[in-house]
């Protein structure tokens, strides 16, 4: 197990490249699901101030 | 001619949205899969290099994300084709999701390599051709990303992002060629060129099972992205007022 974290002496640059990636490629996502929730907020205030539309 | 139908009816902005919302889970599983299989044989049943030792293992993130920002680049010009000659709002919409995700990739190939490169060549940065292009890669998308937002008008923000786009094509081959062309610290390719890979199959296999789950990421990402995009240009026709309606009630 240590040797697995140590990775023969290269494990800072390895495991940082790893958490950085994964870092990166989860705040992505994070970042859209939450855009998502605001615009859905967002637009059932604006459809509930605007008057009843025909269809388009 | 199935294809042509296909593609006619996901152009709609609603079919398109349905379609992201319907795949997501689906993909979402088959990336954990592929990461778990990549990330095990990468780290632990792929052997050490016999010049790079352990530190070749940073291969597994940084040239699935290298492959990634040049391949959404090429999914973006194809877009930018589309939206210029049949204006189709799906791909316009694409074009700049496509920014966002490959300024990440970009940005990872770029840091990974960094930190890859200096255990190995004993430097963060060098300006070689490799680095340096896959720099101005990183510039193209973030000034795709600044030209789309000094526009208010949506659709004309894609247009102007659209030719931006394919005059950066230029660089694509640039970047893949670079390690040929000119004499750099860069190693060359081992995967993508016409003889056999040079590079043991316990090692080979890991790669393209993370090459695949990042691609399969990226589409992900897309589609989350595609959506909310639509949600907001089209936020005035009936079928996103039902379904916000619906969404809120809930």
């Amino acid at each position: 197990m240590r040797d697995f974290i140590a990775m023969g002496g290269y494990g800072f640059y390895i495991w940082t490249s790893y958490a950085l990636t994964f870092f990166v490629l989860a705040i992505n996502i994070i970042i859209s699901r939450v855009k998502r929730r605001q615009i859905l907020n967002e637009l059932s205030n604006v459809h509930q101030t605007q008057a009843p539309v025909k269809d388009e | 001619m199935i294809l042509v139908n296909w593609l006619n009816k996901i152009a709609s902005p609603q079919r398109f949205y349905l379609f992201c919302g319907k795949w997501t889970p689906w993909l979402s599983l088959l990336f954990f899969i592929l990461l778990s299989l990549g990330l095990y044989g990468g780290l632990v049943t792929a052997p050490a290099d016999y010049q790079q030792g352990d530190a070749f293992r940073i291969i597994y993130v940084h040239v699935p994300a290298a492959w990634m920002s040049l391949f959404i680049y090429i999914v973006m010009a194809t877009n930018a084709v589309v939206a210029i000659i049949w204006r189709i709002k799906v791909a316009e919409v694409s074009i700049i999701c496509c920014a966002h995700i490959g300024a990440y990739f970009t940005f990872l190939a770029l840091v990974t390599g960094s930190l890859w490169g200096k255990p190995m060549w004993g430097t963060w940065w060098t300006w070689d051709a490799r680095l340096t292009s896959e720099l101005v890669l990183l510039f193209l998308y973030l000034g795709i990303i600044a030209l789309y937002n000094a526009y208010e008008d949506k659709r004309s923000a894609s247009r102007a992002i659209a030719i931006l786009t394919l005059v950066g094509v230029i660089n694509i081959p640039i970047i893949h060629y670079s390690v040929v062309w000119w004499n750099t610290l860069h190693q060359g390719a081992t995967v993508s060129k016409f003889d056999k890979p040079s590079i043991d199959t316990r090692m080979l296999i890991p790669l393209l099972e993370m090459g695949v789950a990042f691609s399969v990421y990226f589409f992900i990402s897309l589609f989350q992205r595609a959506r909310n995009e639509i949600l907001q240009r089209e936020f005035n026709s009936q079928w996103v007022k039902e379904l916000v309606k619906e969404k809120s009630n809930a």
